[in-house]
């Protein structure tokens, strides 16, 4: 029993250094998930301003609407659809980077997730702090940037956290656009070897590691937080 | 009141009206503010007091009439309101102190964001305001950390940072704890005798009666009856008023 795990792990990862599908995997993984991220983020945040000016000043109307068919559209689809259409339809004509399809194509997928946390923060802070930071003198932005934002994101921290285990799992599915991600790694491994069970296991072991690690990162920032209830 | 008659108002209110929809909060109200007046509000609730405070510094964007601070008008749509909210100070019913702040944050934030304080000079007007409130050994607190009468006072004191011309109060003790209301009006009284103009809605007549120069009664969203405070409470003329005393007091 023994030695029949160790010769498989011997075939599918150290015969014709295999092991470097799986580092390899993991590096392109590991810079979709990060880069996904950041533009995640920067879109979240600008259409969770736009929405929140308009809910509490009516202002902005065309980008709010805009902003809204975005998020309908994005959340109301699936990703590797998203992913296919980025890669095949949008970039379909260029000759572009797989990574950075897969960074666009995640990041906007993620933007529209990102957006509703950070909004359900803005909503969270009690109005009577955005009536203390005007009547001071504020104007609406400021009064965003220095009294209503810091505290929203302290709210949704752990919540932006979780988004991200979500998007470095869902970053699996970038095969479909022949990126060869961990995933990826793992099946072409399988493909070479014709053996399933080895290279599968060790890519859920790899995954399940990685997000186990950030969801302790992401306990330990609730509790901190938690304790500094200022 | 010939003396009135000279002085220029500080804030001049022309016809303010306020509609929610439908419903009429403000019916065309006018009244003149000066300079060292201490004019106290009252009313049943839903007479429209709150939103008339919140109309003179435009918390609350008004639907008719004009409100002049410091002769400019600042219902004007041109006008840029951040600049004249500077020069009212306004204190809510639940405090409002920015809880990711320190207290010394709280009172400095405006100083130094808005009126180009150096963060020296902000904190050393900061401290001797919090000494005259007697709360000078709590800057470095979160507002978390203080009684509800200790974040009022700071609420007001960081009001007075921005050195404002007019400070307008809306209940700042209805949410307080009954040993708690006393320090507030402390506080209140000590800026009323120091003559800050000031524009206070409450609750508690007595306090009115002994600090106001001017007391204000309104219903219905219409200034029904105004006098000073003495002439106000021993001889109310309306009927309104009278009987709105005589449950209240
Ligand atoms: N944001 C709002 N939307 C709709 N109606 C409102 C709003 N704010 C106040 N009103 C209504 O306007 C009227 C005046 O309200 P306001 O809060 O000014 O009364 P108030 O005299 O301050 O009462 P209280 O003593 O209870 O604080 C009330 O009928 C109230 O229901
Ligand atoms: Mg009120």
């Amino acid at each position: 029993m023994f030695g029949k795990l160790t010769d498989s792990f011997l075939l599918n990862f150290v015969k014709e250094e295999r092991w470097k599908y799986i580092t390899d995997g993991l590096i392109i993984t590991l810079e979709v998930t990060f880069f996904a991220v950041i533009v995640g983020i920067f879109l979240g945040f600008l259409v969770a301003m736009v929405r929140s000016t308009y809910d509490k000043t009516g202002k902005l109307k065309v980008l709010n609407a805009l902003c809204n068919l975005y998020l309908t559209v994005i959340r109301g689809t699936p990703v590797v659809v998203q992913l296919l259409i980025t890669y095949f339809v949008i970039f379909g004509s260029v000759n572009i980077d797989k990574v950075l399809v897969a960074v666009i194509a995640f990041g906007i997928n993620s933007g529209a997730y990102v957006a509703e946390i950070i909004r359900s923060g803005i909503m969270s802070v009690d109005n009577g702090q955005f009536e203390a930071g005007r009547s001071l003198g504020f104007s609406y932005f400021k009064t965003m940037l220095y009294i209503i934002l810091p505290q929203a994101l302290k709210n949704v921290l752990p919540a932006l956290a979780n988004e991200f285990i979500v998007l470095l799992k869902e970053t699996s599915v970038a095969g479909y656009i022949a990126l060869q991600d961990l995933t990826k790694a793992g099946d072409i491994i399988r493909s070479r070897t014709y053996d399933a069970f080895m290279p599968l296991i060790v890519v859920a072991l790899i995954y399940l590691l990685m997000v186990m690690l950030f969801n302790y990162f992401v306990k330990q920032l609730e509790r901190r937080l938690r304790n500094s209830e200022h | 009141m010939s003396i009135d008659m000279e002085r220029k108002p500080l804030i001049e209110v022309v016809d303010l009206t306020k509609k929610f929809h439908k419903l009429t909060a403000l019916d065309s109200i006018s009244i003149n503010i000066y300079e060292g007046d201490v004019v106290f509000v009252v009313g049943p609730s839903g007479s429209g007091k709150s939103t008339f405070l919140r109309c003179l510094n435009r918390l609350e964007e008004s639907t008719g009439g004009n409100i002049l601070f410091e002769g400019i008008n600042i219902t004007d749509e041109k006008c840029d309101i951040d600049k004249h909210r500077q020069k009212m100070g306004m204190v809510f019913q639940q405090f409002n102190l920015f809880p990711h702040m320190t207290i010394m944050k709280n009172l400095t934030i405006g100083p130094i964001k808005l009126q180009n304080k150096s963060k020296e000079e902000a904190e050393a007007e900061a401290m001797r305001l919090l000494e005259r409130v007697g709360l000078a050994d709590r800057a470095q607190a979160y507002p978390s950390q203080l009684s509800g009468g200790q974040k009022q006072r700071i609420a007001i004191v960081r009001a007075l940072c921005m050195k404002p011309d007019v400070m307008l109060f809306d209940e700042p003790t209805s949410a307080l704890d009954p040993e708690m209301v006393g320090e507030v009006l402390a506080v209140m009284r000590d800026l009323a005798e120091d003559k800050m103009t000031m524009v206070v809605v409450t609750h508690e007549m007595g306090f009115a009666k002994e600090v106001a120069n001017r007391v204000i009664f309104m219903a219905d969203g219409k200034i029904v009856e105004e006098n000073e405070p003495k002439a106000f409470f021993d001889h109310p003329q309306t009927e309104r008023l009278q009987s709105f005393l005589s449950k209240v007091l």
